[in-house]
């Protein structure tokens, strides 16, 4: 009898075949894998170069580093909404500074971290010490990131500061991964700044959440809080770190975004936060709590934008294609994990 | 020591926190404050005047007006809304785009095949309302099947619809926006001739009254909460917790075709970005407000209602002092996280012990 107990909580317990993380993992990267076969097979020429994989990756570095964010929240049993809109403000606060205030691109960077680092300290301190409802908080964050962008700057305008400009303007080119043009010229492929900086947040996490030891605590707190209580782990430090973890993270993802965009706007980055979200679940991170990875989390962006790809490519691009398909793949994925592991739970 | 303080100090003390730790008191106070802080900046908020609008019928008009009238979809919605959360301790965040396809279908059965423009509704209003209570409840059985019996999280469930809702509205009616020139359609979301109230208003109160008469005379309420509290020990009284979570879902819906019919009838037409958008955000805030634990469990839908209310009224009453309407989500923040960090239960506990730790002083020199 006692060992059954012990293997029940799938999350911790290794016997039975791979943990819950691991496998929603599986089958997230397997299906991506599979469909950007199908999207070179059946599309052809526009996904066969290279350049059209790192495309995906220059426009969604910023949504990798959100949902990054989102999913370690996610993780500790949380959500936070609020990373859309803080976004945008951050764009804005930004886009004001560098050209009506004239500041400078490293005074901007220090802004976007800083609001960042305010919001998490805000919002971790309401979810982790008084107990509130991390949606609600985090609506809150989400009204109130998106009423100060418009009273920051109602208007969009883009930003022509020089040091910003040359910031921008740069590309790391990928060895090996060029293509010739019609002209029989070959013309290196590249990724913007950006997405270094996403990588390198995914190799980070991935190491903490594998490693640190803040990270195993992330697990234990979204598994069980109070078994992780008596485990002597912190858990209200821990529900803060997280919160505080996730908004900076959307403070720089707020700069990448900026970098990409260079302008701001009061609807940029509209609805990123359900993306973020959407890509945290298609990446195997479920919002109970305790199951989750960054390296899903990373997959699941691709996947999310890879599929929008495709649904363009093959001429649907009424607005309203787009959205049903990813809708329904977002259904198909909810289906697909919630029957693993209902017959995993059955098996034991 | 206790014994010396005066009778008459201790009753009302303890009715004060009877009166306090009642769920409804939150709202009722946020409410009061709006008003006390209307009251004092211009009374003339609450003037109502019976004018006449362009038809020559007369209308009650002013800022009260004004939000019973608002504030009549998120109040249906709140009701719904309420008893999802109860039973799956989650919210359907899909419900604003549910209205635009309620709203859609209404729109595409009253065109017919007259294309967006028709001169003449092409089918009785009462058969097209019929229809979007079937496709909305369709809808909420979708989400209800995927929150019960695929035990998906409501939150990421709904996000299904939420992301493709109108496109579906859209999609609905080819991406055209139909406009209904007759005026009888009009009435469910402005004025019936003759009758200076708008609508919206006693249709909210009717559905108040029909869902009060629900948990009043079923065992609807009594399911929900038990299923919200403990879901394994309803199964074991022989309740099945996945049915009772399905149907709060479809009576969602049915609140969303209400709703619905409301939005697209104060314009006549369709707008499928803009409809009802953000309003399942202040649906939430509207359960929440009322003092319902979002993690579900026990509710008390006058609480929600109330929420509704308030939060209207506060809309409205920003809209009053002229904020502008993009910068008004910030305001809104504040006012939401301090009532909120008002009744969290962390702080309700140390301010009681701190109001009590005052009281024993108090009581302590005056016994010296």
């Amino acid at each position: 009898m006692a060992p059954k107990i012990a293997v029940k909580d799938g999350r911790l317990a290794k016997r039975g075949g791979m943990s819950d993380t691991n496998l929603l993992l599986t089958i997230t990267i397997v299906v991506f894998l599979l469909m950007y076969v199908l999207a070179v097979v059946v599309l052809g020429a526009g996904f066969r170069k290279p350049q059209a994989f790192f495309n995906i990756l220059n426009e969604n570095a910023a949504l990798i580093i959100l949902s990054c964010g989102m999913s370690i929240v996610m993780i500790t049993g949380g959500i936070d909404i609020s990373v859309g809109t803080l976004t945008a403000l951050v764009c804005m606060s930004c886009a004001v500074h560098l050209d009506y205030k004239g500041g400078s691109v490293f005074t901007a960077l220090l802004i976007a971290l800083g609001i960042g680092v305010a919001f998490g300290l805000v919002q971790g301190f309401l979810v982790a010490y008084l107990d509130i409802q991390p949606f609600i908080v985090s609506l809150a964050g989400m009204f109130f990131a998106k009423g100060m962008t418009t009273i920051v700057n109602s208007t969009q305008f883009n930003v022509a500061h020089e040091g910003f400009q040359a910031l921008k303007a740069i590309r790391v080119y990928v060895p090996g991964m060029g293509s010739i043009n019609k002209r029989g010229i070959y013309v290196p492929a590249y990724v913007e700044p950006g997405v270094v900086i996403a990588i390198l947040v995914v190799i980070l996490l991935f190491v903490l959440l594998k490693w640190g030891k803040l990270g195993r605590s992330f697990y234990a707190v979204g598994g069980n809080a109070a078994s992780a209580n008596m485990l002597g782990i912190n858990v209200k430090k821990t529900k803060f770190l997280a919160h505080l973890l996730c908004s900076t993270l959307a403070g720089i993802g707020g700069f990448v975004y900026f970098m990409h965009v260079g302008s701001g706007s009061p609807s940029h980055a509209a609805g990123a936060e359900m993306n973020a979200i959407a890509s945290s679940i298609i990446g195997g991170t479920m919002l109970t709590g305790g199951v989750g990875n960054v390296v899903g989390t990373f997959f699941g962006v691709l996947s999310l934008n890879t599929i929008k790809n495709i649904v363009a490519s093959l001429g649907l691009d009424e607005a309203w294609w787009t959205n049903i398909t990813v809708a329904a793949m977002i259904c198909l994925f909810l289906v697909i994990q919630s029957v693993v592991l209902m017959r995993k739970n059955e098996k034991k | 020591m206790t014994k010396l303080a005066s009778p008459e100090k201790k009753t009302f003390g303890a009715k004060f926190k009877e009166l306090a730790s009642n769920q409804i008191f939150i709202p009722v106070a946020a409410l009061l404050l709006l008003v006390l802080f209307n009251l004092i900046a211009d009374p003339g908020f609450f003037k109502i005047t019976l004018g006449q609008n362009s038809n020559g019928d007369p209308v009650l008009s002013g800022y009260l007006i004004t939000i019973l009238n608002n504030a009549s979809e998120l109040v249906i919605l709140a009701i719904g809304m309420t008893l999802v959360t109860a039973a799956s301790g989650g919210q359907d965040i899909s419900v604003g785009a549910n209205i635009a396809i309620a709203g859609s279908v209404i729109l595409r059965i009253l065109c017919g095949n007259q294309g967006a423009r028709p001169e003449t509704m092409q089918a009785p209003i009462i058969v097209a309302f019929l229809a979007a209570c079937a496709v909305s409840m369709l809808f909420g059985a979708f989400n209800g099947t995927l929150v019960a019996y695929f035990k998906i999280q409501p939150m990421v469930a709904t996000l299904i619809l939420f992301t493709a809702g109108r496109s579906i509205a859209a999609w609905i009616n080819n991406n055209q926006l139909p406009i209904i020139s007759d005026a009888s359609f009009g009435y469910f979301g402005n004025f019936i001739p003759g009758i200076p109230v708008p609508t919206p208003v006693f249709i909210a109160i009717a559905c108040v009254i029909v869902i009060m008469l629900v948990l009043k005379f079923t065992t609807l309420g009594l399911l929900t909460q038990s299923v919200g509290i403990n879901s394994h020990s309803s199964r074991l009284n022989g309740i099945d917790p996945a049915f009772v979570k399905f149907i709060t879902y479809v009576i969602l819906g049915l609140c969303v075709a209400v709703a619905g019919l409301i939005k697209v009838s104060r314009i006549s037409s369709i707008n499928y970005s803009v409809i009802a958008k953000d309003i399942e955000m202040d649906a939430i805030l509207a359960v929440a407000l009322g003092g319902n634990a979002l993690s579900g469990g026990k509710f008390n839908m006058w609480g929600s209602i109330l929420g509704a209310y308030v939060i209207q009224f506060l809309t409205t009453t920003l809209y009053k002092f002229n904020v502008a309407s993009d910068a008004l989500p910030a305001y809104k923040a504040v006012v939401v996280i301090l009532l909120v960090v008002m009744s969290a239960p962390v702080v309700r506990e140390k301010m009681g012990k701190a109001m009590k730790s005052a009281a024993s002083k108090k009581t302590a020199k005056e016994a010296k």
